[in-house]
């Protein structure tokens, strides 16, 4: 071709008669520095080891020691009036259920219009900087602390010693309401600007432009996003233990009356254990394997989700 | 809409749907910040006064606010520094796995769900691993570790037969804590200018030194910014540490491996909380005051770590 011929330095240069493999012989590091390389080769792998073992043991436990207890009691039964073997978890899994529902009721649309004002109409504005700032503040809030301010709050309105599943969804709120500004703020700057400048240009009030473009663009990252704020706050315990408290009987009532969840359910099989110390160590281990499989199902679907939304998207 | 924009030429207005709209939207980030609020009112009303409370209206029979604060916030900071000593290594080196020495972006992936799943393992879960599984594996270790270091601190005194030490609890939590870490070094190992990395390679450098010489600098704020993200959270752990951890109230003590345990604030809380009642709760409203302080500290600095890198 001629093209190559053109760039290449005309006739027999130098270079022509230089052997790379010599260079690159006399190039190649000493010993020291290769021995380095290969040995700091060596503890990254290590590090991915560290990091593997951790997650295969806690995988393989639960497991190894949960699955004796999987079976159909567990999914139908609560532990009402169970002292030994036998017994379920349906009560803390309907908990769970209930409280991450309200959980989400309340921070999904919070959020969600928080980030739409943070985006899309406030800008600079003083009230936009107050609320970033709050959403830091509340991103470092431990859980156990969100949990004592639920706390606080409804034993003002309902007097001390108040439990309810209500009182954790708020708790868990603080906890999922700043993962939920943060993500679909992140998303929703991603909109190109030139499709809301179109919108605005047909004369579309601001609102439609949102409701109409905005949303539907941004859609696959804003589930993903509550998705994986939903999977955030499914495990915590906490909160839980001191605002929701745990009871063997089923709840149905968000308002009244202390609701048993997954997590609270595992820690207190293991904290008051009765005579048969194997069978509430073989519930708690169960109960740890359907916690893990929920929360892996929410982060496979947080990651499916997206690309799922656009397939369905284009057959339309 | 026809009529109300007729009639609104001479001073442009927004139609009422769109003023209801905006007014929610704004309500709602009105609202968020209104939450916080409401947090740290809550917390101070009820928590305040027991730090001036007396013998006799706190949790575990002390005299004041402080005997219980201290040691519990010597043992929070104790636990997370051991955590963030555990995690560090593992989780930069974990991050160059998965971005510079990754042999294809395939197994950058496959890694960084590695991380998203064990940060996404529940705490109790993590709780009864490291009772169960963690703990008797470690009797041993500490055993040894008082027989040949014991004239250090760390290792002196009757080793614990249980091995639920504060050395266990760090490494659960460091264990919780590193992908987190893992995650902040990743992004900015990946931030990385190729061309510096390209310009190292070409004067002769060896992966390492490629990595030493180009990647670490240019990431330095953004590990460290990890770091006081992890430590952060490692502060504010709870369920991990209240079932691994087996604690003497009021104890500071640097031992490693002894039955004899200082307790972390959060720990303290959780499983004081469910016997408490009246003026005890509000001490423990205080501890979580403290703890809520603490935390933001860190992760006041972490931010003002992280935005210098930006800047810089």
């Amino acid at each position: 071709m001629s093209q190559t011929t053109m760039v290449r330095p005309a006739g027999g240069t130098a270079s022509d008669k230089i052997d790379p493999a010599a260079v690159l012989a006399a190039s190649r590091p000493n010993l020291r520095r290769r021995l380095t390389n290969q040995i700091t080769l060596g503890v990254v792998i290590l590090a991915v080891v560290m990091t593997a073992v951790p997650l295969v043991s806690v995988i393989w436990a639960s497991v190894e020691r949960g699955s004796a207890r999987l079976d159909v009691a567990l999914f139908t039964n609560s532990m009402r009036g169970v002292v030994g073997q036998g017994g379920g978890l349906l009560h803390a899994l309907m908990g769970t259920l209930l409280v991450t529902g309200a959980t989400a009721l309340i921070a999904i649309p919070l959020g969600l219009s928080a980030a739409i004002y943070l985006t899309e109409y406030g800008g600079t504005s003083k009230l936009a900087g107050l609320t970033r700032r709050a959403v830091d503040i509340m991103v470092s809030i431990p859980s156990i602390v969100a949990g004592l301010a639920a706390y606080a709050l409804f034993s003002l309105l309902f007097g001390p010693g108040t439990r309810s599943g209500l009182a954790g969804a708020a708790a868990l709120a603080m906890i999922m309401i700043p993962v939920v500004v943060r993500s679909s703020e992140e998303v929703l700057r991603l909109v190109p600007a030139d499709l809301r400048e179109a919108g605005l240009a047909l004369g579309a009030p601001r609102w439609r432009v949102i409701r109409r473009i905005v949303l539907p663009t941004a859609l696959p990252g804003l589930t993903s996003g509550a998705v994986l704020g939903v999977a955030r706050i499914i495990g915590e315990t906490a909160p839980l233990l001191l605002v929701a408290g745990f009871t063997d009987a089923m709840n149905y009532n968000l308002a009244e009356g202390r609701m048993a969840t997954l997590p609270v359910f595992i820690y207190t099989q293991w904290s008051s254990k009765g005579l048969d110390t194997a069978a509430y160590d073989q519930r708690a281990w169960a109960g740890a394997l359907v916690l893990m499989a929920v929360v892996v199902v929410l982060q496979l679907g947080a990651r499916a989700l997206p690309t799922q939304i656009a397939k369905i998207r284009r057959n339309r | 809409m026809g009529p109300t924009s007729a009639s609104a030429v001479g001073t442009p207005r927004a139609p009422l749907s769109e003023r209801v709209f905006a007014g929610s939207m704004r309500g709602a980030a009105g609202g968020v910040a209104l939450i916080l609020a409401g947090v740290l009112t809550f917390l101070a009303v009820r928590g305040g006064p027991a730090m001036f409370a007396q013998e006799g209206e706190l949790p575990a029979h002390a005299t004041n606010f402080l005997q219980l604060a201290g040691p519990a916030a010597f043992g929070s900071l104790w636990v997370a520094v051991i955590a963030l000593v555990v995690a560090s290594l593992p989780a930069i080196g974990v991050a160059l796995a998965a971005t510079i020495y990754a042999p294809s972006p395939k197994f950058g992936r496959f890694l960084a769900a590695v991380l998203d799943l064990l940060a996404a393992v529940p705490s109790v879960v993590f709780g009864l691993w490291g009772l169960m599984i963690l703990a008797p594996l470690m009797v041993p270790i500490y055993g040894w570790l008082h027989r040949n270091l014991g004239w250090l601190p760390f290792f002196s005194g009757e080793p614990s037969v249980t091995g639920r030490t504060v050395l266990t609890a760090g490494l659960v939590v460091g264990v919780m804590i590193l992908p987190i870490m893992a995650a902040m070094c990743r992004e900015s190992f990946a931030l990385t200018p190729p061309a510096l990395m390209e310009a190292a390679v070409a004067l002769g450098a060896t992966r390492w030194e490629m990595v030493r010489y180009a990647v670490l600098p240019t990431a330095r704020s953004g590990i460290v910014a990890g770091g006081m993200l992890a430590l952060g959270r490692a502060l504010g752990e709870t369920m991990a540490v209240a079932m691994v951890l087996s604690w003497t109230p009021y104890l500071v003590s640097v031992n490693l491996v002894s039955s004899g345990n200082p307790v972390t604030i959060a720990a303290f809380i959780a499983s004081t909380f469910p016997e408490s009642t009246g003026s005890q709760v509000g001490a423990l409203i205080g501890l979580g005051l403290v703890l809520f302080g603490i935390s933001l500290l860190v992760s006041i600095a972490g931010r003002r770590i992280a935005r210098q890198g930006v800047t810089r």
